[in-house]
């Protein structure tokens, strides 16, 4: 199993590692993946007014394709709309990083942590529209 | 004296080549198991499907279709007990490895030259019925006669009969090709081509057989064989295969002294029986009498000559046992005793053979003189 | 400081993986070098003086190993390694006495081949209780005995785990085998020339050696097989009739040398590599605990082998680690399942949960393991170890004071 250069940049030199704060409004937390499952991702997204990701940060506890892959989307959401974040697949994330086969479960959990992180941001402004 | 010795026993073992040694050495230095995910195990693994591609490129086969063993002996144990086919048929001449596996095997006899009766086998097959592995070896290691494998592979098919080809002796001395003759499966031994001992391959052709291993435990060897890869030995008969395939041109030569060597014998006596002379042989390979006098006797004095030779095959240490293979060819027990095998391989000379002669002769004159008295004293 | 050492001048990463498989000592090389040039005969070629020198070779080694457990030489029989041996002694034995007896006892944590045949034989009509372990690794000896019956054929239980190096009770475990009329095997890959084995005073009857775990290289191993009272076995390779009949096939005379070599090697420094290595490995777990919170043993230290440690490092995955320290090989698990993703079956036996079992790490050091390697591992694996949790949101969670088991997680 050689990994790809890429995967290994990022595995060492981790982008936007961090947290912010969970309880603010303009934040959309995702955590996804289990202990026991030997992988959990936390990502999560800051968004302006017109829906555009202004900043990202991730944590992970996984192997180093987990590490990479959350590392990636980390800047590939950045200045998106939620709706183009939306549309990253897992695919994508492996095609980039060159992940091998055991370790495309990795590409799917990150593609589910952007998900659940804008899932999470659109619940707390259902909320807030609601009040 | 061991300097001088001459080596004439090849079917036996033969001396490991040196860059094999020298790929081993820098093995043997090298730390780490073909199973572990760090850089070594990796390196080791590296090495490992290295020297599976250059087997697979001499057998003709996929790499990943070459299935490590300690040897020819368990790769056709493994062969005849991995297929679940209940039936096997076999020769009667074939290795102790195979007739040992066969308690209940259909054995199919021989001619007198020492070639499968293709006919009893047609028959046999169709009275079997299914569920039948057919194993006939690419070519004797006390004779050296060569059997018509790709007949014998055909007609086995037409019954719907798998085949297995113990092809430990034959390979490096005579052209395979296994795959194109409908084999299923080939063993292979690495100490018999100027690899090392403890290494040996099973060979499948046939990508659907799936095998059930003699060993069980770590998953090795794509499950068909468990246990940590002789990482060393695997990488010596890797160098050796890809020798293998550059010394067609030596094989001429050592026929050249083999052939020498049977028409002197047979001008210094016709009475010689030479087995198997009538039938396409390996060209290093030649098992003949010495008329009176017991093999025994022969290798002994062989051996104070600094000449090795053997009475047989090498299996079975210090066991005095007339050799199967010659009574199924239909000799006399009383003949077969006084049979000896000579194996050449590189490195033999003519020089060899000059010196083989003149002890041979010396001996047989001394001998057959002395005996043929004791029998008139008598 | 002498750990100035960086990670681009390293060549070749530090090995720190010896229960894996240990280098071959280049005294056990040099042994075997002139068998595969000017002594390359066949053991078994009794016609000529290549054969005999050959032979001779292989009963010296045959008598160094027997000697290295205090067996005698005929009751050694020369494998291709220690799964050959656990192979055949499991089916071997429990195939020749099967109209007799047909329960075996084995245990949860013992090593695949020996799991795997186990399993085999209970297709072929066998009963195999596998016996469950304390949170230390080591059996419980009343529950052995509970477990024995009149249909107990043979106990198995390995001397030292491979992933834990935990040593088990083999004296109490031979006594009690010998007083029922119960053949006793122990897989001794992991335990031969790391601690004390005499096959008498243990009441041993069958021994598993593996060559490649003792310095000597891959390819070779041995079973010993008690002749008083005598252990009878059908052979699983069956040909030549070498080996008595009980393993046929060439013997590869180098490896047998090696193989020997490496046994009274082994016999000779006993005592004071193991001194040496407890040492290096005490100096090593000091600096991780030193260094390090949360960091959890697994397996007993006491009955332990001085050269293996296995260590959860909470809250960072252990693959994502070794990524980290790609300078020293280590093991997330056992050789042979790390190229799975599952965690390990032995840490889960001891009741390790799977997350923690996720963040374990093998170190196996050896022979050839310096201080200055084990000062350098350590600081690696702290430094990694930090930045992965400062990279971890369970770790976040832990010091926020958030208990991880109160997250519903979703299991994929």
């Amino acid at each position: 199993m050689a990994y790809s250069d890429k995967l290994v940049d990022h595995y060492e030199n981790p982008r936007n590692v961090g947290a912010m704060e969970k309880g603010s409004e303009d934040v959309g937390t995702g955590l996804v993946g289990a202990p026991a499952c030997g992988d959990v991702m936390k990502l999560q997204i800051k968004v302006t007014e017109d829906g555009i990701i202004e900043d990202a940060k991730f944590k992970t506890f996984g192997c180093g394709s987990a590490i990479a892959s959350s590392s990636l989307v980390t800047e590939w959401v950045k200045g998106k709309t939620l709706d183009e974040a939306g549309e990253i697949k897992n695919t994508h994330i492996a095609d980039e990083l060159a992940l091998p086969p055991v370790k495309i479960h990795c590409s799917v959990l990150a593609e589910d942590a952007i998900k659940a992180a804008i899932t999470d941001y659109k619940t707390k402004r259902g909320k807030k529209a609601a009040e | 004296m061991m300097n001088q010795a001459i080596y004439l026993d090849h079917n036996a073992t033969t001396p490991v080549l040196p860059q094999v040694v020298e790929a081993m050495g820098e093995a043997l230095a090298f730390c780490g198991n073909g199973s572990s995910v760090h850089r070594a195990g990796r390196l080791a693994n590296a090495r490992l499907e290295n020297a599976r591609e250059q087997v697979a490129s001499l057998m003709g086969a996929r790499s990943s279709d070459i299935i490590f063993t300690s040897g020819g002996t368990e790769a056709n144990n493994l062969a005849l007990r991995g297929t679940g086919r209940e039936r096997l048929v076999i020769s009667s001449v074939e290795h102790d490895s195979i007739w040992q596996v066969s308690e209940d095997a259909l054995v199919i006899p021989v001619d007198n030259s020492g070639i499968v009766d293709l006919q009893v086998l047609e028959e046999a097959l169709r009275d079997v019925g299914e569920q039948m592995i057919v194993s006939v070896m690419a070519a004797n290691n006390e004779t050296g006669v060569i059997q018509p494998i790709a007949k014998i592979a055909e007609i086995a098919k037409s019954h719907g009969a798998l085949v297995h080809c113990d092809a430990v002796q034959a390979l490096g001395k005579v052209t395979l090709n296994l795959k194109a003759w409908g084999v299923d499966l080939a063993s292979i031994s690495a100490h018999k081509i100027g690899g090392p001992q403890g290494v040996g391959a099973l060979v499948r052709y046939n990508g659907d057989l799936q095998l059930n291993p003699l060993l069980r435990g770590g998953g090795q060897e794509r499950g068909n064989r468990a246990g940590t890869e002789n990482l060393s030995g695997i990488v010596g008969f890797g160098i050796a295969a890809e020798a293998l395939a550059s010394n067609l041109s030596q094989l001429e030569e050592i026929k050249a002294l083999r052939d020498g060597l049977e028409s002197r014998i047979n001008q210094l006596d016709a009475t010689v029986k030479i087995f198997g002379k009538g039938a396409e042989r390996l060209p290093n390979t030649s098992c003949f009498t010495m008329p009176g006098v017991l093999n025994e006797t022969q290798v002994m004095a062989f051996d104070l000559a600094g000449i090795m030779i053997s009475a047989g095959s090498a299996c079975s240490s210090g066991k005095v046992q007339s050799s199967h293979v010659l009574k199924a060819m239909g000799v006399a027990k009383e003949e077969a005793e006084t049979a000896i095998r000579v194996s050449f391989g590189r490195g033999n000379t003519e020089a060899d053979v000059d010196k083989f002669i003149k002890t041979w002769s010396g001996l047989y004159g001394r001998l057959n003189v002395s005996e043929q008295r004791a029998v008139s004293a008598a | 400081m002498p750990n100035t050492v960086t990670l681009k001048k390293r060549e070749m990463p530090i090995y720190l993986d010896y229960q894996a498989t240990t280098p071959a000592d280049p005294r056990v090389v040099e042994a075997m070098l002139p068998y595969f040039s000017e002594k390359f005969g066949n053991p078994h070629s009794s016609s000529h003086a290549y054969g005999w020198e050959a032979e001779e070779a292989v009963e010296k080694a045959r008598a160094q190993i027997a000697s290295l457990i205090g067996a005698d030489p005929k009751e050694i029989i020369i494998t291709s390694g220690a799964t050959e041996s656990n192979n055949l002694a499991l089916k071997g034995v429990a195939s020749f006495y099967k109209e007799k007896k047909n329960h075996i006892i084995t245990v949860v944590t013992e090593h695949k081949c020996v799991l795997d045949t186990c399993r085999h034989l209970e297709q072929e009509g066998f009963d195999v209780t596998y016996l469950s372990v304390q949170e230390n690794g080591l059996i419980d000896l009343k529950q052995l005995e509970e477990a024995m019956t009149d249909k107990t054929l043979m106990v198995s239980i390995m001397a030292v785990n491979n992933e834990i190096g935990v040593i088990q009770p083999i004296k109490e475990i031979g006594a009690m085998c010998r007083a029922r009329k119960i053949f006793f095997h122990t897989d001794a890959a992991q335990a031969a020339g790391k601690i004390p084995l005499d096959v008498n005073e243990m009441n041993i009857d069958l021994m598993s050696i593996s060559g490649h775990k003792l310095y000597a290289p891959m390819g070779i191993g041995a079973l010993f097989v008690r002749k008083r009272p005598r252990v009878r076995l059908h052979a699983s390779i069956n040909g030549g009739g070498q080996e008595r009949g009980m393993r046929s096939g060439t013997l590869p005379t180098p490896l047998c040398v090696g193989l020997g070599e490496a046994c009274e090697l082994a016999e000779k420094e006993l005592g004071a590599e193991t001194e040496r290595l407890r040492m290096l490995r005490d100096k090593f777990y000091d600096k991780i605990t030193c260094g390090l919170k949360e960091t959890y043993l697994n397996g007993d230290f006491e009955n332990r082998v001085p050269g293996n440690l296995n260590i959860s490092f909470a809250y960072v995955e252990g693959e994502g680690l070794m990524m980290g320290i790609k300078d020293l090989c280590v093991s997330s698990g056992s050789a042979c399942t790390s190229a799975s993703l599952e965690p390990s079956y032995v840490l889960r036996a001891l009741g390790v949960e799977e997350e923690l079992a996720h963040t374990s790490l093998r170190i196996g050091i050896g022979r050839f393991t310096t201080e200055e390697e084990v000062t350098y591992a350590a600081d690696r694996i702290i430094a990694e170890v930090t930045r992965l949790r400062e990279l971890s949101p369970l770790w976040e969670m832990a010091q926020e004071g958030i208990d991880i088991k109160s997250i519903e997680w979703a299991e994929h």
